[in-house]
């Protein structure tokens, strides 16, 4: 699927940005940047293609990071980063790709998942998502529009990015009293 | 029948709810609907069963409180009819950094509206504080406790989502 994916990205990679990322600190919840609905960005700008490098290079060396959103690194703006490359439970896979400005412009097959956010270190919940998924978005430099059509694990990753960038984390999607869980630490 | 409503709380160790569960079947009584969790590593355990009497099952449990770190209450309670919802299920979500009154000023939001929770949990994680709860909400009023929801919420610097509960039958 990976080839036939990367056609709804027009070939584009981080190296395309053309500046090193900064691995960036990560914020944690309750911080208020992530319950602050971001602004739409000119994907053009200098400072939106810093932005996207910073928020690919955090993801890269984070361990398990299969997305990051601006919020995430302090940010109050609508540009994420995803990568769901080699992740057990994904189908389609668009390799590693940021986005600005994203809408979700179609969604169906709404599928149940256990999910965690590096913003919210201690806690999974149950969080129902769209498994089929079109997304529109820009990407960062060229400011060209995208489509996305994809699937299963990676639409789950898209939805949880376009959360954060609206200033939601799954605790505002989990789907009841008892779908909080603590993340077990095995000693 | 007896309907007894019993309490069961404390030191958590393996094999509470066995003997629980075996102290009451020896009794002949039937557990309905029961639940059970860890409060911060605290044992917690609620359960409704129906039989023998209040003082038979108070003597039966007296051997697990008897080193002090558990806690239990048995007390007999009217038999309720099943009750009727009060209107349409949402789940009300509420996160932000720990501070006091909290659940409180959610909760009377909720109960001047007439909703009915039916559901709760809240967890303290580092500074971050989590409240979910299961709520009944009078047919029509959602959008009205919901930006009643987001004014109180905006007073104590937490962030709050009302949705409707996912109902799907399968």
């Amino acid at each position: 699927m990976t080839g036939e994916g990367y056609a709804g990205l027009g070939g584009w990679t981080p190296e395309k940005l053309g500046v090193p990322g900064e691995v960036r600190p990560v914020v944690a919840a309750p911080e208020p940047v992530l319950s602050r609905p971001g602004p739409e960005v000119d994907p053009t700008s200098d400072e939106v293609v810093r932005l996207a490098a910073d928020l690919v290079a955090t993801m890269r060396v984070s361990p398990g990071c299969v997305g990051l959103a601006a919020p995430q690194i302090g940010v109050n703006a609508q540009v994420f980063a995803v990568d769901v490359t080699g992740h057990p439970k994904a189908v389609t896979v668009h390799g590693t790709f940021v986005l600005c400005n994203a809408r979700v412009v179609e969604a169906s097959r709404w599928k149940a998942g256990r999910e965690g956010c590096m913003s919210v270190p201690d806690l999974t919940g149950d969080v129902k998502r769209a498994s089929r998924l079109v997304v529109e978005g820009a990407l960062p430099g060229s400011g060209e529009p995208v489509r996305l059509v994809t699937d299963g694990f990676e639409a789950r990753a898209l939805q949880h990015e376009i959360d954060h960038c609206a200033g939601l984390l799954f605790l505002d999607r989990v789907a009841g009293a008892h779908a909080v869980y603590q993340r077990q630490v095995y000693l | 029948m007896n309907e007894l409503a019993i309490t069961v709380i404390g030191r958590d160790r393996p094999g509470i709810v066995a003997d629980v569960a075996e102290a009451l079947a020896r009794l002949g009584a039937n557990l309905t609907d029961s639940t059970m969790t860890r409060l911060r590593g605290h044992f917690a355990m609620t359960l409704i069963c129906v039989g023998p009497a209040a003082a038979d099952v108070e003597a039966a449990l007296a051997p697990l409180a008897a080193d002090g770190y558990l806690l239990a209450t048995v007390r007999a309670v009217a038999p309720d009819s099943a009750s009727v919802p009060v209107g349409e299920p949402y789940v009300l979500a509420v996160h932000g950094a720990d501070r006091m009154g909290i659940v409180a000023a959610m909760t009377r939001v909720l109960a001047d509206a007439g909703g009915n929770v039916t559901d709760l949990s809240t967890r303290l994680t580092g500074s971050l504080y989590v409240v979910v709860a299961e709520v009944e909400l009078p047919p029509g009023s959602s959008d009205e406790v919901a930006g009643r929801l987001t004014r109180a919420a905006a007073e104590l610097g937490v962030g709050v989502s009302l949705r409707p509960a996912d109902s799907d039958l399968l």
